[in-house]
């Protein structure tokens, strides 16, 4: 964990769907930056006038940035992303374990599976995973096609891509796991609502996976405990040794 | 040069700044982050004798300047503690270490103190009576003078260390409370834990946290916190020492919370907004003694009562 300072630029600002928003934070030198080291990570924001920082997932970083993909959630992130132009942000980077992309964990066809703004850290670990030479998949839910947003920037990676919409107005009507059921059997890496991760979890042919959490927090880095779930081998902390938890020790 | 140490029922601190029970886990995290042997202290979490996995999620809830907290005294169990937590203290802290200890009865509060008594680093027991009685209807120990005197009791007989009874705000008088504790024989007291609190969301119009209630910390209870401290200190202060907690963010805050009547402070929510709260505080103790005009931080310790 590190604590950085990066620059919300009003102009790298982008709304993409009626709640959801791309932020990117320029950071004012390379170590903040890398303070991220994994897909899948988290980053925690401290807003004027809000005791509690924001976790928000990192959907990808470079050598001087972060992108961040907001959904208005609440007061905090509604505030977050309307912030003025220019706005230092103290942030909390680096936190979290992340996914655990090594081939040897995944097997031969690894799925990536996310639904509305879960999709956000697995741009990142598509890009990475493509980077290593993995040839993963992606399916991604939404509730409809106005609700759906990157799905450009994850075609422009160049991955096979299925898309499940709710109401049928893009791509499969239905979920996500409505497409995972005809794949056969697959390793899946997963972000997105609680009840979608359970579902996915149970499909026969889902035979392994790596499942990512969110949870209201205080602290972010362990300390508080605040954010803890029961898994197999007893309560673990969402933040610390999560969000990402192997599909063996999840209890539902 | 400042002199920082402080003095606690016979126990030195380099200085009085004490991340408080609940917030800082067994200094494992916070290890990370910074060297602990810059603290005065540190009080570790909430200690039962069984191992307890806390309340469902949600556990956290925003407030304004705060939060509520519904973790639920999840902990490894005492056995655990011993086994695992302390030995590991040794490796991360050299100073004195402050034991919080939870427990559901009289016997279980006595048996747990007394499993310390080995603990070497251990030196000073911090009792949390904010837990509730399962054998007199979930009725807190704090919240009447009666049962906070028999905890002490029961405390007092099984420890060998120094027994500070830290104290609910949630009661219509603390300072009664207070003056049962001294009775009894606590040597110091901690106060405040936090005040119980709600919010509901209005969206799914339930209250927020699973728990439903939860305990209210930051800055929002500073003012409570100082005034509480101000009476029991008017009650007992002459007699024995008190930690102050509650919303303390800075360095001013402490100097404050020391002026109403507390010899050290403990800090909380504020470490977990910004982790380093600890560290900055304690680098800004000096500046404000100065500007103060104090050699000696601990001739601060009830100055509000006497001056002018």
């Amino acid at each position: 964990m590190r604590q950085c300072t990066f620059i919300l630029e009003r102009r790298r600002v982008k709304q993409l769907t009626h709640d959801t928003w791309e932020l990117v934070l320029m950071a004012l030198n390379s170590q903040d930056a890398a303070a991220v080291n994994a897909p899948g990570q988290f980053v925690n924001i401290a807003l004027p006038g809000k005791f509690l920082r924001r976790p928000i997932s990192v959907c990808d970083w470079g050598k001087y940035h972060l992108t961040l993909l907001v959904k208005e959630a609440g007061e905090g992130t509604k505030e977050l992303v309307r912030l003025p132009p220019e706005t230092e942000l103290d942030v909390l980077a680096g936190l979290g374990n992340g996914f655990d992309f090594a081939p040897e964990t995944m097997g031969p066809a690894p799925v990536l599976v996310g639904g509305g703004i879960g999709i956000a850290p697995l741009y990142g670990l598509a890009k990475r995973m493509l980077e290593n030479g993995q040839s993963p998949r992606a399916v991604l839910g939404f509730r409809s096609k106005a609700d759906s947003f990157y799905l450009e920037e994850f075609t422009a990676l160049g991955l096979p891509l299925t898309v499940a919409t709710e109401d049928g107005s893009l791509g499969t009507k239905g979920f996500v796991t409505d497409v995972l059921k005809e794949l056969p059997d697959c390793y899946v890496l997963a972000c997105g609502p609680t009840p979608m991760l359970k579902a996915v979890h149970g499909l026969p042919n889902v035979t392994g996976g790596q499942f990512s959490f969110e949870a209201r927090m205080a602290c972010g880095f362990g300390a508080c405990v605040g954010c803890t779930i029961q898994m197999a081998d007893g309560p673990k902390r969402v933040c610390k040794d999560g969000p990402v938890f192997r599909k063996e020790e999840i209890l539902w | 040069m400042v002199d920082l140490s402080v003095s606690l029922a016979g126990v030195t601190l380099k200085n009085p700044i004490i991340p408080a029970s609940g917030t800082f886990g067994y200094g494992r995290e916070f290890a990370e982050i910074y060297d602990l042997n810059i603290l005065g202290s540190f009080s570790w979490k909430g200690t039962t004798r069984d191992p307890r996995p806390g309340n469902s999620q949600p556990r956290i809830a925003e407030t304004a300047a705060g939060m509520l907290n519904a973790v639920g005294l999840q902990n490894p169990g005492m056995e655990a503690v011993l086994r695992e937590e302390v030995p590991n203290i040794a490796k991360l802290f050299r100073g004195p270490v402050i034991a919080n200890v939870c427990g559901f009865s009289l016997e279980e509060y006595a048996e747990n103190c007394a499993r310390l008594n080995d603990a070497e680093q251990v030196r000073i027991l911090e009792v949390n009576i904010s837990c509730p009685n399962v054998h007199a209807g979930g009725k807190n120990f704090g919240s009447d003078p009666q049962s906070a005197a028999a905890v002490t009791r029961a405390v007092r007989a099984a420890a060998k260390k120094p027994v500070f009874m830290k104290l609910s705000p949630n009661v219509t008088d603390i300072a009664e409370i207070a003056k049962a504790c001294e009775a009894e024989g606590a040597d110091g007291l901690c106060l405040i834990n936090t005040l119980l609190g709600m919010r509901i969301d209005l969206n799914t119009r339930r209250p927020l946290l699973a728990n439903r209630t939860g305990g209210l910390s930051g800055p929002a209870v500073f003012p409570v916190a100082v005034r509480m401290v101000w009476d029991v200190y008017e009650a007992v202060g002459e007699k024995i020492p008190i930690i102050g907690c509650g919303g303390v963010s800075s360095a001013e805050d402490a100097a404050e919370m020391m002026l109403a009547g507390a010899s050290a402070v403990e800090v909380g929510a504020a470490s977990l907004r910004d982790p380093w709260a600890c560290k900055k505080i304690i680098e800004d103790l000096p500046a404000v003694c100065e500007r103060l005009g104090v050699s000696k931080i601990s001739e601060l310790t009830g100055g509000a009562h006497h001056g002018a």
